[in-house]
């Protein structure tokens, strides 16, 4: 029992060590000049993915249950903290503020978004979950996409299915949701500092939750609910928790990415992206936190990398996809691997002992 | 046993990086010392554009277009330009990632994106970092709102609805108008609302407006059928062309034709593979360029550029060898002040300087070409209709 809390705890440190160490070096090198504005311009979209793929986790590697609408709670996060952030604007001038509070916006109303979805979703099982939010994800594209927000001196306007001429914008109008235009304007708040505390406070989220009492309930219930709720765990409430937990995440993530960039569509979060995030965490390892900070971040540079590659970039990133998965299934590899981890985990007890 | 399986992914994608790096880092350093030598010989000009994915056609076009154009520069032997596509997939965020990557090349002048969510993305960009933008086909008016240093080779799409509006005004009064367009889409929705604006102000006779979206552009039956019960003879399709051929056939099919009129957009149609042309016979379409033209500077381009790559140069190949010449003849009159030895930012200020000091170029999508102080571009878009497989300009 002890070497397993350990085990944990190694892993949970394992996670907490990247994301700081990963922000040391890039601040380091971004300090010297060393950076290339191609790479520095993906941080926060980095940060923004691992948030996305660690809450994401959270549904299909803790919980067990396969859900592809991911892309539209980020989308809820980031339509909402966008809003959010703009009429904010007078209320609070301090930037650093202003993208808390929208943060916060955001991951409230992801968060509603999935009791919405969760309390009839999660009665079912298995692959109808999956149909369901992926339903889900589309819904939310859709409508944002029939959505209009404005903003004028008496305050917010909003409409839906119509056009921003139709809202009536008094003085001082300003566009912010333009229907299929997407967000309009956006001030760019977003920062890699601003990624980073969001990640850690993730993972703090994730793995306290992981490690707490609901999270052995929630884990339970993946590996066998008949058992676990003929000890008296009530399914449907630990699965809204954890699906909430990861949507308010996702909404969190959204909000940091849309204030990155002046303009975001809502078709952007379409099926595809959701994906894109469920391959990160699969590349990365069900249930395995570092594994999938790691797989965002280099999943999202990799097709940056490739541009060299031109037209065949597209290529080279699904054959390198390939070769990934194939590399990971093969033993003599795996065997050379788990040798350098008992290397590796020497030192790490030496080190330990040493201290 | 599964740690072992995540380690594993982790060293490889690690392995990946660092080969990625690798492969980098020389090429990465060679281009800067090629840019070191470089800069002071060539104009470096930096675009984005969709040359993957479902847009692929017109930033190809574009990049065909300006390449060419540069190259008959380059053989001048005067200024000499070299031209960097960037791929954006059609997508904000690939399009500041691609922007970004331009600028480590060294980016002097920026011809923008070719499509308009991008260009808005990186309009912003460009506006921050003070680099020069003329775009040759992002029409949307959030490309130029806020920015003063980005101007537009194209209409503006407001343009180009009211334009369709008062061209269907003045030479149809009677007709019944429907209207079909994509209501998730930045330029079909963008012409259809000046369209719609400017169709109530001039009375046209509109019975039936549907939308459709991306999810939905397979099936069009429901559209054409209100159309045709709605005894519209006209129908507006301000929309992309893979679409709008899909209605040529659904709506040929259940007897239904009436005269369609396209926008920019539909340019290509006729380049589509497995598209029958005769479907598409009688469409008109509003472009400020027409391939068979007879002027010296339209017959120069579409003959070299079929010699180049094979095909009828369509307008976005227009717009982008339009945008180097502009460019170029901008630098011209500038009586070197310009020169390729200057940073972007003084570029910028100087170029700015000559577009909004009455600077007027002729180029093969229009002549006389000015632009005000916004960044729009003033010219006039010409009817065509496509006769036998060919665009005819309308008499």
């Amino acid at each position: 029992m002890r070497a397993l809390s350990n085990q944990k705890l190694r892993k949970s440190l394992y996670a907490y060590a990247i994301v700081i160490i990963g922000y040391a070096v890039i601040q380091v090198l971004a300090n010297g000049g060393g950076l290339s504005s191609a790479f520095e311009g993906q941080l926060v979209p980095i940060c923004a993915y691992v948030v996305m793929a660690l809450s994401l986790n959270l549904t299909v590697g803790v919980m067990g249950d396969l859900s592809l609408g991911h892309a539209g709670f980020m989308s809820v996060g980031a339509f909402s903290g966008a809003v959010a952030c703009i009429a904010l604007e007078n209320m609070i001038p301090v930037p650093a503020l202003r993208l808390t509070a929208s943060i916060a916006v955001g991951a409230v109303c992801a968060g509603c978004a999935g009791v919405i979805i969760g309390i009839p979703v999660l009665r079912l099982k298995g692959d109808y979950l999956a149909i369901v939010t992926l339903a889900f994800g589309e819904i939310i594209k859709n409508i944002i996409t029939c959505f209009y927000v404005g903003q004028d001196n008496r305050g917010l306007r909003f409409g839906f299915l119509t056009s921003i001429n139709d809202l009536n914008l008094g003085d001082g109008a300003r566009t912010i949701i333009d229907g299929p235009m997407g967000l309009r304007s956006v001030p760019k708040l977003s920062s890699f500092t601003a990624g980073f505390i969001l990640i850690l406070v993730t993972l703090a989220i994730i793995l306290n939750l992981v490690n707490s009492r609901s999270g052995r309930a929630i884990m339970a219930l993946r590996d066998n609910r008949i058992a676990a709720e003929s000890v008296g765990i009530p399914a449907a409430k630990y699965k809204l928790m954890a699906f909430v937990t990861s949507a308010a995440l996702a909404g969190a993530a959204g909000t940091l990415y849309v204030l990155n960039f002046s303009t975001t569509v809502a078709s952007k979060f379409n099926f595809n992206t959701s994906i894109l995030i469920l391959l990160f965490v699969v590349l990365g390892g069900l249930g395995n936190m570092w594994g999938s900070i790691v797989a965002a971040a280099l999943l999202t540079v990799l097709p940056e990398m490739l541009r060299q590659f031109n037209n065949y970039r597209m290529l080279v990133y699904a054959i390198v996809l390939i070769l990934v998965m194939l590399a990971t299934n093969n033993s003599s590899v795996r065997t050379l691997v788990g040798k350098m981890k008992e290397a590796a985990a020497l030192v790490f007890k030496k080190r330990g002992t040493g201290r | 046993m599964k740690k072992s399986l995540l380690t594993m992914v982790a060293v490889v994608l690690c392995l990946c990086m660092f080969a990625g790096c690798s492969t980098d880092a020389p090429s990465g350093g060679g281009t800067q010392t090629d840019a070191e030598t470089a800069s002071n010989e060539v104009f470096k000009i930096g675009a984005t554009g969709p040359l993957t994915g479902g847009a692929a056609i017109y930033g190809i076009a574009a990049k065909q277009g300006a390449e060419l154009a540069a190259a008959e520069i380059n053989a001048l032997g005067g200024l000499q330009f070299e031209i960097n596509y960037q791929d954006d997939e059609h997508d904000a965020e690939k399009a500041v990632n691609a922007y970004n990557a331009l600028q480590d090349w060294g980016m002097q002048i920026f011809l923008s994106s070719v499509t308009s969510t991008p260009a808005v993305a990186t309009a912003v960009e460009a506006f921050e970092d003070r680099v020069f933008g003329l775009t040759p086909s992002a029409s949307s008016t959030a490309v130029l709102e806020g920015n003063d240093n980005i101007y537009q080779m194209c209409f503006a799409d407001p343009n180009q609805g009211s334009a369709t509006a008062q061209y269907v005004a003045d030479n149809y009064p009677e007709a019944v108008v429907a209207v079909i367009y994509k209501n998730d889409d930045v330029y079909s929705k963008g012409v259809y609302d000046t369209f719609a604006a400017a169709a109530k102000e001039l009375e046209l006779n509109i019975v039936s407006e549907t939308t459709f979206t991306e999810d939905s552009q397979q099936d069009f039956s429901v559209q054409i059928a209100d159309a045709q019960n709605a005894g519209a003879d006209f129908v507006f399709l301000p929309m992309y062309y893979q679409p709008a051929s899909l209605i040529f056939a659904q709506a040929n099919a259940v007897g239904y034709n009436p005269t369609y009129f396209g926008i920019d957009g539909m340019d290509g149609i006729l380049t589509l593979e497995g598209f029958d042309t005769s479907l598409a016979e009688g469409v008109m379409l509003l472009t400020p360029f027409s391939a068979d033209a007879q002027d010296d500077k339209t017959v120069n381009f579409v003959t070299k550029y079929q010699e180049q790559y094979g095909e009828t140069p369509n307008q976005f190949a227009a717009d982008g060898y339009d945008c180097v010449y502009a460019i170029y003849e901008a630098i011209q009159s500038s009586d070197g002040a310009i020169t390729v030895d200057m940073e972007a930012p003084a570029i910028c200020e100087e170029l700015i300087a000559i577009f909004n000091g009455g600077f007027s170029f002729d180029g093969v999508t229009g002549a006389g070409m000015t632009w005000n102080e916004n960044g729009e571009v003033s010219k006039s878009p010409t009817a065509v209709v496509i006769q036998d497989g060919v665009y005819v300009g309308v008499k």
